[in-house]
């Protein structure tokens, strides 16, 4: 859950970058990490393996700027995909205050897709959260390779509850800047609402 | 939900950091972090200035999510005390209160044996904060009394962190 600090008026919030392995969770963040001013971001951390797979978890500290007198920062994790790596999954989404899906656009990647949905929302459940209730968007990544699948379908079988979502190409950043914002706005919104 | 929201206040954010500077003096300690369990960084003391310390706040709660994981694969609630030796460095971490993480770093001029000592007698005084703490978030929700900074946040002020 966020922390807000009154004394050092503070509001940190944790996103999370979830989706099946692959699919550009790591990226997203790489190319928000390249276009963010040095100012308003920290170091970011991977935390992965030898050939570049997640092992346990991405790390970038964002702080955007201030509201209200408050200075607003969003903490990005993402979990690592490979299915076999759930219980690292598990840990990460611990005081989660939204969560961005990155689905694979591509074909083959469908099945994956709705399995890692799945396992969000189970995980999720662990946690005592509900995936129907917390800030949650989506986002199609890889729109710019040849064998994807139908916006309308990606939408039909990942995003039933309609959640706001975006198409997007991690690679050239296209979209990246967008999903996040529309978490983070959800996030803000979402705070003012439980007060 | 799993955690509740943690929100400080002015006074218990004095009282906590008048703790952790007592326990860097007496610890003979170079750094003091506080950090939530979902890697938020409550405040530290010391050198800090030094170390980097978002991502330190990030990878402890990871360290601790994840030993905390590993503790329950063999039937043990939690390990409430890691330590990591280095050549010069060593780091003592500690769970405060089911929810806090307490971090001490220190180096030759300490010992292991004096770092645990005064950190559970530091960890009981802020345990007791951070109860009451809790207390107050609690009671202020009911009473329904906001000084929330957002009630009045509108979508240009969203904008405007992008722009």
């Amino acid at each position: 859950m966020s922390f807000i600090n009154y004394a050092s008026r503070e509001i940190n919030c944790k996103i999370v970058y979830y989706g099946p392995g692959l699919c550009g969770k790591t990226t997203n963040l790489q190319f928000v990490y390249q276009k963010t001013a040095p100012e308003a971001k920290g170091k970011m951390i991977s935390l992965a393996t030898e050939t570049e797979r997640t092992l346990f978890f991405d790390f970038l500290p964002l702080a955007l700027g201030e509201i209200r007198g408050f200075k607003t920062r969003f903490h990005l994790y993402t979990v690592p995909g490979q299915v076999f790596y759930d219980a690292s999954r598990k840990l990460i989404l611990k005081g989660v205050d939204g969560v961005v899906f990155v689905a694979d656009s591509q074909e083959e990647r469908m099945d994956a897709n709705i399995e890692s949905v799945e396992n969000l929302r189970i995980n999720l459940t662990e946690q005592g959260y509900d995936l129907d209730k917390i800030p949650y968007v989506v986002q199609y990544n890889k729109r710019d390779l040849p064998n994807i699948v139908d916006v309308d379908e990606l939408r039909r079988e990942l995003n039933p509850t309609n959640v706001p979502d975006f198409e997007a190409c991690a690679t050239t950043g296209e979209g990246v800047f967008e999903t996040l914002k529309a978490i983070a706005k959800l996030i803000l919104f979402d705070l003012k609402k439980g007060k | 939900m799993a955690n509740p929201q943690l929100i400080m206040y002015d006074e218990e954010f004095k009282q906590i950091n008048a703790v952790i500077e007592k326990l860097l003096r007496e610890a003979n300690a170079k750094v003091i972090f506080l950090v939530d369990k979902n890697g938020q960084l409550i405040t530290g003391c010391g050198e800090t200035e030094r170390f980097d310390t978002t991502s330190l706040a990030s990878l402890t709660a990871g360290n601790i999510a994840a030993t905390g994981g590993l503790a329950k694969l063999i039937g043990e609630k939690e390990f409430s005390i890691l330590f990591h030796e280095g050549e010069k460095d060593n780091l003592h971490i500690s769970i405060v209160a089911g929810r806090v993480i307490l971090v001490v770093l220190f180096d030759s001029r300490s010992s292991l044996g004096l770092v645990r000592l005064r950190v559970k007698k530091a960890s009981e005084e802020l345990a007791t904060i951070f109860g009451r703490l809790m207390q107050k978030s609690e009671e202020k929700e009911k009473s329904g009394e906001s000084e929330f900074p957002f009630a009045e946040i509108t979508d240009d002020d969203i904008d405007n962190l992008f722009s």
